[in-house]
């Protein structure tokens, strides 16, 4: 647990020394809070609208059309910022020797791929923190539900789960780490857009695919629906991500 | 302290280390020695569990580096050839990063910073990037990670490279007052280090052990002429040849045209200065000097490493 902290601590210094993470916070912030304007302003332009037809009015809902929407977008910039969180995780430390240290220093393999996990899970989560401010602005002029907003970060949350060991594997598979973001990019892409060819496939497969598509289960969770099924993908899917880059890390000791 | 034994590695079908046996004893300086690849780098990364073996054993402090290596790296201090350190982090909170994953209890942590601080001379450096230091200073804060948790084994590969010659001086006293408490393990392609520092020396070439002992019993035993050094005031282009006709001499070579020095090897049994020493003030060339040569460290390391077979007979005589 010792072992797991201090390499923890270690990658959240490294992220905060060099620019990644402030560029990586920058963007992601001035991403989403256009996203979250845009979609405000036309959430905006419908109460305008419907002020005159009262029964119309109360089908306007914020969580349903403001905070979900953003929730959809927050999880479309993921998939193009996790790469280049994730890219130097292990890439670097080969490239410049230091897993040398790492290795021959009485800590398991379990260890530090779970202290690199969660260092980049924390690095997540601090980002989602200031994004906290889009839901605080909804509370001062409306009366969203908090529920909902919840479910809806727990959700974000566990897709940079699943995320994060995509980009570990593949920043373990290579030195360059320009190679591990576009690799983890091509990924997470497939895993993304699997579910649109569901549509055309066959019923049994159909569902399998489907199930297999990671934005299918984030949409539960906007909703305010935390259903067992999609934890138990997200975590699956993580675990499952882990224990691949622990064999290709293993492996690579072999050769 | 460390045994190998029958240690082999093999990267696709070449060995890069092949059938190595040997063993240290505690509170030992060896010396290992060995053209570039010949397998000193992997067998160190082997002992420090940074490579599987592909057949054989190692133990060091009485663990198995496979199957205990949790118990082996808590033991042994490993500086590798490219010291491996996070060039974004100050000096101080790198050590204390190592002493974290080394194990050193929270208590200790400070005083061993200090300690391995002082010992390695960082003292100026402590707060100071790690990308902003000269390669020197690198090493010494390799070094000083290397050392954090008092390990019972030190590991350096090539460690006083990059250095200047005041440095390599205090990092080779460093390393001979560390022997003693430490086991040590030293590779170097500098000859003269292993003279100065190690008890024992090591060397090998294509993967396999050619000699181990101490510098003077393979001085002694490569000695496979006499050799005697002899310059004379009046040179003449016949002294060569009217040496050679001493019997016993195998061989006089001018070493340096007009000098009047030679060099006359002669078989080991015989002593054959006295004769040459008659003949140069018998003919009245002026005998200027007259002295035994010692193979030197350098003559010892290439003729283990490039003529093999020599010393294969040799061994089996």
């Amino acid at each position: 647990m010792r072992n797991i902290w201090a390499i923890l601590l270690r990658e959240l210094k490294a992220y905060f020394v060099s620019p990644i993470a402030y560029v990586f916070t920058v963007v992601f912030l001035v991403v989403s809070g256009f996203f979250f304007f845009s979609i405000l302003q036309w959430f905006n332009m419908q109460c305008m609208q419907f002020m005159q037809y009262p029964q119309y009015a109360k089908e306007l809902n914020i969580n349903e059309m403001v905070m979900r929407p953003l929730f959809h977008n927050m999880s479309v910039v993921f998939l193009m910022v996790i790469p280049f969180l994730t890219m130097r995780l292990f890439s670097e430390e080969r490239r410049s020797g230091t897993d040398e240290l790492l290795l021959t220093s009485p800590v398991t393999m379990n260890q530090i791929i779970l202290g690199k996990f969660l260092g980049g899970i924390s690095a997540v989560l601090l980002i989602l923190l200031l994004t906290g401010l889009y839901p605080l602005f909804a509370f001062k002029y409306s009366s969203p539900e908090v529920g909902p907003i919840l479910s809806g970060y727990i959700g974000l949350l566990l897709l940079a789960a699943s995320f994060i060991p995509i980009g570990m594997l593949c920043s373990a598979l290579t030195e360059n780490q320009i190679v591990a973001a576009v690799l983890t990019f091509g990924v997470l892409l497939i895993f993304w857009v699997i579910g649109w060819s569901a549509e055309s496939a066959s019923y049994s497969a159909r569902e399998i695919i489907q199930y297999m598509s990671i934005t299918d289960h984030l949409e539960e969770l906007t909703k305010g629906v935390i259903d067992t099924k999609d934890i138990v993908f997200y975590v699956s899917f993580s675990v499952f991500g882990l224990f691949l880059t622990k064999m290709a890390l293993e492996s690579r000791r072999w050769r | 302290m460390i045994e190998v034994e029958n240690l082999s590695k093999k990267y696709g079908n070449n060995y890069a280390v092949r059938n190595l046996s040997f063993s240290i004893k505690k509170g030992e300086i060896l010396g290992f020695l060995g053209p570039n690849g010949a397998g000193k780098t992997t067998t160190m990364r082997i002992l420090t569990c940074y490579l599987p073996a592909t057949e054989g054993s190692a133990r060091v402090a009485g663990f198995d580096v496979f199957k205990e290596s949790l118990q082996v790296r808590k033991r042994i201090g490993y500086l590798p050839e490219h010291p491996p350190l996070y060039r974004e982090m100050p000096v101080t909170s790198f050590l204390d990063f190592v002493a974290r994953i080394k194990g050193v209890p929270r208590k200790r942590r400070k005083e061993r910073i200090e300690y391995v601080a002082r010992r390695c001379r960082l003292e100026d450096v402590k707060n100071r990037l790690i990308q902003h230091l000269s390669k020197g200073y690198r090493q010494r804060v390799g070094l000083a990670a290397a050392l954090i948790h008092d390990p019972e084994i030190l590991i350096l590969d090539e460690p006083t490279i990059g250095l200047d010659p005041k440095q390599i001086i205090e990092i080779r006293e460093l390393i001979r007052e560390l022997a003693g408490e430490h086991t040590v393990i030293l590779s170097t392609h500098i000859l003269p280090e292993v003279t100065q520092t190690c008890q024992r020396i090591l060397i090998i070439n294509e993967g396999k052990v050619v000699a181990e002992d101490s510098f003077e019993n393979l001085s002694d035993q490569l000695r496979q002429a006499e050799r005697v050094s002899v310059r004379v005031k009046r040179d003449d282009p016949a002294i060569a040849e009217r040496l050679r006709a001493i019997p016993g001499v195998v061989k006089v070579t001018a070493v340096q045209a007009g000098d009047g020095t030679y060099a006359i090897e002669s078989s080991l049994d015989v002593d054959v200065r006295e004769d040459v020493a008659r003949m140069v003030v018998g003919e009245n060339w002026g005998l200027l000097e007259m002295r035994p040569v010692r193979m030197s460290m350098e003559d010892i390391f290439l003729k283990l490493t490039t003529v093999e077979e020599d010393v294969a007979s040799e061994e089996k005589q």
